[in-house]
């Protein structure tokens, strides 16, 4: 159901998976979030963008419910997954986060063996069978394109990896759960250039598979990897639309403004 | 010249005096053991050290003394081994509470408790022992006195308990935020999360505190001496009278005869309480080391 008058770019059937609808969101008394309205189309890269402080992680955190975490913070509006408000009282957040995995911006392996990070998800729900275990965890690696670099040490600790490689191991502690969507907050900002370009390459492998809503402050990082981009701008959303419209002919003049570099 | 000289001396005066402070420490621990065995050292050649080995602790006889270190071991091992087993899993869990679920309020409202309980001294948990404790380990198992190992086991629980909880909050909360959002983002429960990440994570901190609470309890002397009843006999029932060595050692060192036998075997029962707990804080810091907590 894309609606032609907000998202003029859009092809017609595209496939809406995440669908946000006048989101509020309060730290407190501080409010973060005002009035977003956004669908995120599946199976596609959809980057958040705006200066620091814009609500951008924010709103990512409200699509797996990471917010729930902080006390004394609230959620008014409806954000749906496949058509299912995930903040009704009898929402199981389990099967929402296995749903909708998470890489967070700095790279926190546990301090167990590469196999058991990757293995941690997939044990929590349940699965024994060590066979069966084992396959999840190669998969997984392979998926995060790190496989060929840790299948000699599987055992060894996670955190002798380099920063580059516990972020990719991450990414796969997050696809053995098996989720359709994979949530992104600025996962590349503290990685050398290197580093950054292989996972940007990842994420051009896993946009076929995978829905993916990536935060990052860097834009060309957003135009390299992104099909949609929204932009944010002090908690609200300013515009939305496809990358390259953005990048290069932006509706609203405050999107422009922070493209082009003259603020954020 | 003179000046930057000047300088010279008093960086030097300054050095030394600071690697003199360093060194006191270690001169204190090394004067400790000559002293204990130059007190303790003649037994090895008079009676020899097999006496030590003798089954039964008898120091004043008109027959034959009798030596024998083993009952009190085994009456500090059973006494350690009972509040260990009583303590660790009541503190982890506590810490737990207190760490991971406890709301701010609740925090607040607890930890002044344990803070109490820390700083009660040990004669008087005794007199608490001896009147209360002991006369419910008395009736609950129907025994003829509560002067038993598990009374003072108990009284030592209390004692080791603020400590290891206390540690091992610390070590739970300064685990990284980040490890325990990245499973909550895995779909863990809160529950699942505190077993499977905060706590492994935590561990050897834990076992720090553990070895700390078993250093302390090895080492208490008063509220032992007060309820284990003093028997010093063999045993591994946890409702037979016992007495440790350090309970030894301070009911009898009033009364010996400088250097006599009896004496030196006192001395030697404190270079065995020496050496057990040299060994424990070695076998804290490998796994310290272990785990990474240590450089």
């Amino acid at each position: 159901m894309v609606e032609q008058s907000l998202y003029p770019n859009y092809p017609q059937d595209l496939e809406m998976v995440i669908t946000a609808s006048q989101v509020d969101f309060f730290y407190g008394a501080t409010q973060a979030l005002f009035d977003i309205s956004l669908l995120i189309p599946a199976k596609h890269v959809t980057a958040l963008i705006g200066p620091s402080g814009c609500g951008k992680s924010t709103f990512l955190r409200c699509l797996n419910r990471m917010n729930d975490t902080i006390p004394h913070s609230r959620v008014e509006g409806e954000i749906s997954i496949n058509q299912k408000d995930i903040y009704t009282p009898d929402t199981d957040v389990v099967e929402l986060r296995k749903e909708v995995g998470m890489v967070f911006q700095k790279s926190n392996p546990f301090p167990k063996s590469i196999f058991d990070n990757v293995a941690y998800g997939p044990r929590i729900h349940g699965e024994k069978d060590p066979r069966r275990l084992a396959e999840i965890v190669e998969q997984s690696l392979q998926q995060a394109a790190i496989w060929d670099e840790v299948k000699d040490r599987l055992h060894a600790n996670a955190m002798g990896l380099s920063g580059g490689q516990q972020q990719r191991l991450c990414i796969a502690r997050a696809l053995a759960v098996g989720p359709k969507i994979l949530l992104m907050d600025e996962p590349a900002s503290a990685l050398d250039p290197k580093s950054t370009m292989r996972i940007e390459d990842l994420i051009g492998e896993l946009r076929t598979n995978y829905t993916i809503v990536i935060v990052t402050h860097n834009m060309q990082q957003a135009a390299r990897v992104s099909d949609y981009t929204a932009f944010f701008y002090e908690g609200r959303l300013i515009e939305c639309d496809a990358t390259p419209k953005i990048f290069t002919n932006p509706r609203q003049k405050q999107t422009e403004d922070y493209i082009t570099g003259r603020f954020g | 010249m003179s000046r930057s000289r000047k300088q010279h001396i008093t960086d030097k005066a300054m050095r030394l005096l600071l690697v003199g402070a360093a060194s006191a420490s270690v001169l204190i621990v090394c004067l400790i053991f000559l002293f204990l065995f130059k007190e303790a050292g003649p037994f090895a050649l008079k009676p020899g050290l097999g006496k030590l080995m003798d089954s039964q602790w008898i120091p004043v006889s008109f027959q034959e003394e009798h030596f024998g270190v083993g009952p009190l071991l085994s009456g500090s091992a059973l006494v350690t081994a009972l509040a260990m087993l009583v303590t660790v899993p009541i503190s982890v869990l506590v810490a737990i509470y207190i760490a991971e679920i406890a709301r701010p309020g609740e925090r607040e409202f607890l930890k002044p408790f344990i803070e109490i309980l820390a700083s009660i001294p040990s004669v008087v948990l005794g007199f608490f022992g001896l009147l209360v404790v002991a006369p419910i380990v008395k009736t609950f198992f129907g025994l003829s006195t509560g002067l038993t190992a598990l009374t003072g086991a108990l009284l030592l629980s209390l004692m080791a308990i603020p400590t290891i909880i206390s540690l091992s909050e610390d070590a739970l909360v300064s685990v990284p935020y980040a490890l325990k959002n990245a499973s909550l983002a895995l779909g863990a429960s809160h529950l699942q999360t505190i077993f499977r990440v905060t706590l492994p994570a935590a561990l050897p901190g834990i076992v720090a505190a553990v070895m700390l609470g078993i250093g302390r309890v090895i080492g208490e002397t008063m509220a032992v001496l007060m309820v284990t009843g003093n028997s010093a006999i063999l045993t591994a029932s946890p409702l037979a009278s016992v007495r440790t060595m350090t309970a030894t050692i301070a009911a009898e060192m009033g009364e010996v005869p400088f250097g006599s036998v009896h004496y030196q075997a006192l001395f030697w029962i404190g270079i065995i309480l020496l050496v057990i707990t040299f060994f424990l804080n070695i076998i804290a810091q490998r796994v310290l080391k272990k785990y990474g907590m240590m450089k």
